[in-house]
């Protein structure tokens, strides 16, 4: 697919594959484009040419169709975009309930499993303004969750978190890629990469500049651009 | 004057009444028109977006006077018969609704665009999206103007004396014709106007702080 903003080319020719059960993990100088084709793939940003398909079924621009597939595309956000008006619990339930048609209780008894499996079985009845940064992001996850998306898609989902939240959102994460969940993570938590990561991508200036294996990318990337970029996020 | 009080009492009593009534209809049938023009301005379909531009420029640059004699007068010239009380109200709250549809815009602008986002990645269309996400955080920044539009839509309804409804207004008129007092009659109103105007101001503080969400 391709992508202007007005002039600026922000995706050149991105061609991507994410294989059912797999982890990639989109990496890049800032203002390299990967919020921009995280962002494409679940349709919150339109595209000036090419293709999104989940399983085969392209992704309609607009409209009922789109709303039903992209459903299936979880996002999690950098700013936790919790439902600031609702608790914790009514935020996971809100979209199974109108969305895929799930009675409230039914609902409610995943969104409490999903808690638990996050950590957060006691916060249920919470506001989101209640709760810490790590916390907030790991009600995001499983809000996403409750959708039983197809993929799941993370734009830098610990940048806003203090460092010692990190981890916890980074745990919870690693968790969903063992039990085989299908994930497009941007990050640059560059342990959590080589860690969880099946493929690692390297974005640069809107193009795909490099695709390997998290060994491989690490220890020896293969163009000069990588080598840079992996000596300015590594030094520090 | 003094033994005419009842009588005084009482015509303003019917004008007052008119009065009340015309402002509910007027700002009730605002609010309801205003939400519709709103989501039409901010929905995703680019023809209804334009009429809804559209409808706010139209209303909010006519004066209200005018539209009331437009409406008065113009609408039997069409063949459109409707009792004078109704077309009135009517007139009012179509005016007052361009100015309810850009409160309700201006509020819907102060949820952070990241809520939408984030409703619409878990498959909430457009209308599920606005009633369960964005409407119910927009309506606390919305409270305040929505309760200066009240009183100026109250206020407002005495221009109807102009177009002959014997509302408060009217009353004044009237009775400074029959008793040639016109300082002491509009006196009287005024107090009715300035109490009128200043518990809606006492009721959308409360509003206010009902509607709050913690952020
Ligand atoms: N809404 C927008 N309007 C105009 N330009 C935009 C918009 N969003 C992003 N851009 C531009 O697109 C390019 C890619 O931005 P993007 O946010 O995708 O980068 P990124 O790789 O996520 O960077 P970062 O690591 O800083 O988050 C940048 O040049 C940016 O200025
Ligand atoms: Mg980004």
């Amino acid at each position: 697919m391709n992508k202007h903003f007005g002039e600026n080319h922000v995706l050149r020719d991105i061609d991507l594959d994410i294989h059912t059960g797999e982890v990639v993990v989109l990496l890049g100088a800032s203002g390299s484009g990967k919020s921009t084709l995280c962002r494409c793939v679940n349709r919150l940003e339109t595209v000036d040419s090419g293709l999104i398909s989940l399983a085969g079924v392209p992704l309609p621009d607009e409209g009922g169709e789109l709303a039903r597939l992209r459903a299936r595309v979880g996002m999690v956000f950098q700013s936790f975009n919790l439902f600031g008006h609702l608790s914790v619990l009514d935020n996971i339930t809100l979209a199974p309930t109108r969305v895929r048609g799930l009675s409230r209780h039914e609902a409610a008894e995943r969104a409490r499993q999903l808690l638990d499996r996050v950590g957060l079985a006691d916060k249920a009845d919470a506001r989101p303004v209640q709760l810490s940064g790590g916390q907030q992001q790991r009600v995001a996850i499983a809000r996403a969750l409750a959708m039983d998306p197809q993929v799941l898609l993370f734009d830098e989902p610990t940048s806003a978190l203090d460092p010692e939240t990190v981890g916890e959102v980074l745990d919870v994460m690693a968790g969903l890629a063992a039990d085989g969940m299908t994930m497009l993570v941007v990050t640059h938590e560059m342990g959590f990469a080589r860690r969880v990561a099946d493929r690692v991508v390297f974005l640069d200036e809107g193009r795909v500049r490099e695709t390997a294996t998290p060994d491989e990318f690490f220890d020896a990337p293969r163009t000069e651009r990588a080598r840079e970029f992996l000596s300015k996020v590594l030094s520090h | 004057m003094f033994t005419h009080v009842d009588a005084i009492a009482g015509q303003l009593g019917r004008g007052l009444l008119l009065t009340l009534a015309m402002t509910a209809l007027a700002f009730t049938g605002a609010v309801a028109v205003g939400l519709v023009v709103a989501v039409l301005r901010i929905c995703p379909v680019a023809p209804l977006r334009a009429f809804g531009a559209g409808y706010v420029t139209v209303f909010r640059n006519i004066p209200l006077l005018v539209l009331l004699v437009l409406f008065v007068f113009g609408l039997p010239d069409l063949g459109l018969l409707y009792p004078l009380f109704a077309t009135v109200s009517t007139a009012m709250a179509l005016y007052w609704a361009a100015f309810v549809c850009e409160v309700v815009r201006s509020g819907v602008r102060a949820v952070p665009r990241g809520q939408a986002e984030a409703a619409r990645a878990l498959g909430l269309g457009f209308g599920q999206c606005l009633r369960h996400v964005i409407l119910p955080q927009a309506v606390r920044p919305m409270v305040q103007p929505l309760g200066s539009i009240f009183i100026g839509c109250a206020l407002s309804t005495s221009l109807a004396a102009a177009v002959g409804v014997a509302e408060l207004t009217g009353q004044a008129e009237f009775l400074t014709l029959r008793y040639d007092q016109p300082l002491t009659s509009f006196a009287l109103t005024t107090v009715v106007y300035v109490a009128l105007t200043l518990t809606s101001g006492l009721v959308a503080g409360r509003v206010e702080r009902k509607v709050a969400v913690v952020r």
